[in-house]
């Protein structure tokens, strides 16, 4: 469906570098970039919508060409029909929400537009303006508006990091839920790995210069046998049986720890929770 | 001692007439200056920006001197503007809108180039990836979100040309009825020694910018306490 391959000079505090980047996405799934700051993700975005062109290579989706710097061949982004999120929203300060969304819109379609609000949950808030709302309310206004133009491909920028934990979580499982009802192949980039593993089917994980793993989030990110470096809080990202006890795995910082756990009643994937050290295991309490 | 004649409120019938004129001319020339000034990726920018600030700084004379010159019939470019395009600029109606328009560029544009910077670009690139093409942009995201700047622009741009005075003396020599402005008549009416004319031409002008400055103040304010 969207294939890509291509090499961007990227500016990093040590000076440009080149990324080279080559990835293939199947209809309706979702590709979570994960990597630190400044190693391209945010311009790997726009360089598939189409707002900046790479310095060499392909972009194509399904049978369309929309960039082959070989054959000078560039569709500008309003032809390409993608769904952006951008990670300040951009809603457009003078329209009301369903204006906003009317706007995105190909053709006018009140019903679709009715529906969209509806999904989102935006019904109640439709003819207040962006400043009228509060941040998790703007997010959801600006998925929206991407759907609104019935796009082929949605790209979202660190959709939630604009967010306080509490409200990530909630809306984390809200998009889950909007990206599984409108089935689009979607990228999503993130250095937030509750996100990765709530959101994405599979990770690219981004290294300075490069793509260094790619596969499921499982896969990828995390470790191979409980243990690991403990710290005093993080995410948790997956929950599974191991014997009579649960295999939990947790985000801390940039690293993931797995732990045995006995009570996982009230733990839930991409929630916060607290790890307490307790002699060689781990206790997991809901933070 | 404030009466004014009837052929004495010609001036400025002349002045608003002229004022409106460069106004709207202005603004059709300068929303997309300044948006490619603000927006655009081209090296020439700065020069041509400082080129249309010049008259900021230059006294107005100096502007008048030159237009007089380039229109007068016995230069190239004057007898071009007369023999092909029937133009004769010089001392009349349609010289002084040429004058006023480009000595009022700044005062247009700087508003504008302002608002427009100070938009966040991804809301440019936003509409872009909905679809819309540059003039849908620009009529439904850009200028809605920096009307503040178009209205102080026009508002000081309408301003400055009811108070012009050394361009419009220079290039259309104070005709009456046809390029005697009230700045020029009042300046006629001190040289004739009729103080009680000139008091009325000065008061219209001293109040006229009063409430201009008043104006632009609360859309200042207005702006600031509205967001969008």
């Amino acid at each position: 469906m969207l294939n890509l391959a291509l090499t961007h000079t990227i500016p990093t505090p040590e000076g440009p570098r080149p990324l080279h980047v080559e990835l293939a996405l199947s209809p309706g799934e979702r590709l979570a970039l994960y990597g630190p700051s400044g190693v391209g993700k945010t311009t790997l975005l726009r360089l598939i919508a189409g707002l900046a062109r790479p310095d060499q290579g392909r972009i194509a989706f399904g049978d369309t060409v929309w960039c082959d710097t070989g054959r000078r061949v560039h569709a500008p982004a309003r032809e390409r029909r993608v769904g952006y999120v951008f990670q300040d929203y951009a809603l457009f300060p003078n329209m009301r929400v369903r204006d906003n969304l009317a706007f995105a819109q190909p053709t006018p379609n009140r019903n679709r537009l009715d529906e969209l609000l509806a999904l989102t949950r935006l019904a109640p808030l439709a003819e207040r303006y962006p400043h009228q709302l509060s941040g998790g309310q703007r997010q959801r206004v600006a998925l929206a508006r991407a759907l609104a133009q019935e796009p082929q491909l949605l790209l979202m920028d660190e959709p939630l990091s604009a967010l306080d934990p509490a409200l990530r979580v909630a809306l984390r499982e809200e998009i889950d839920e909007i990206l599984h009802t409108v089935q689009l192949t979607t990228v999503i980039v993130s250095h937030d790995l509750g996100d990765v593993f709530r959101l994405a089917h599979r990770v690219a994980v981004l290294e300075p210069g490069k793509v260094a793993a790619l596969g499921t989030p499982r896969d990828v990110l995390l470790p191979p046998t409980p243990g690991g470096r403990h710290a005093l809080s993080g995410t948790v990202l997956a929950i599974e049986p191991a014997d009579v006890l649960w295999r939990v795995t947790v985000a801390i910082g940039n690293d993931t720890v797995a732990t045995l756990s006995a009570d996982v009643d009230q733990l839930r994937i991409g929630a916060p929770v607290a790890v307490q050290l307790n002699g060689s295991s781990a206790v997991l309490q809901p933070a | 001692m404030i009466a004014l004649q009837a052929a004495d409120i010609q001036p400025f019938w002349l002045t608003l007439k002229l004022a409106t004129i460069t106004t709207m001319v202005l603004i059709v020339l300068a929303i997309p200056l300044a948006r490619w000034l603000a927006f655009g990726r081209s090296p020439l920018r700065p020069i041509v920006e400082t080129l249309c600030n010049l008259p900021l700084v230059l006294p107005p004379t100096v502007l008048g001197f030159y237009l007089l010159v380039s229109f007068s019939p016995v230069s190239f470019t004057g007898r071009w503007l007369q023999d092909v395009l029937g133009l004769k600029l010089v001392f009349t109606f349609s010289g002084l809108v040429i004058g006023s328009v480009i000595f009022s560029l700044p005062f247009m544009l700087q508003p504008l180039v302002a608002a427009f910077r100070q938009l966040p670009s991804n809301l440019i690139d936003a509409a872009r990836t909905l679809g819309k093409t540059e003039g849908t942009i620009l009529t439904r995201v850009i200028l809605p979100n920096a009307r503040a700047g178009l209205l102080s622009g026009t508002v000081l741009a309408f301003a400055h040309t009811v108070g012009e005075f050394g361009v419009v003396l220079m290039l259309g020599g104070g005709v009456t009825g046809d390029t005697q402005v009230a700045s020029i008549a009042l300046y006629r009416k001190v040289e004739a020694l009729d103080y009680a004319g000139a008091h009325s031409y000065a008061l219209v002008l001293v109040s006229f910018a009063f409430v201009v400055l008043l104006l632009l103040r609360l859309i200042q304010s207005r702006h600031e306490t509205r967001p969008c």
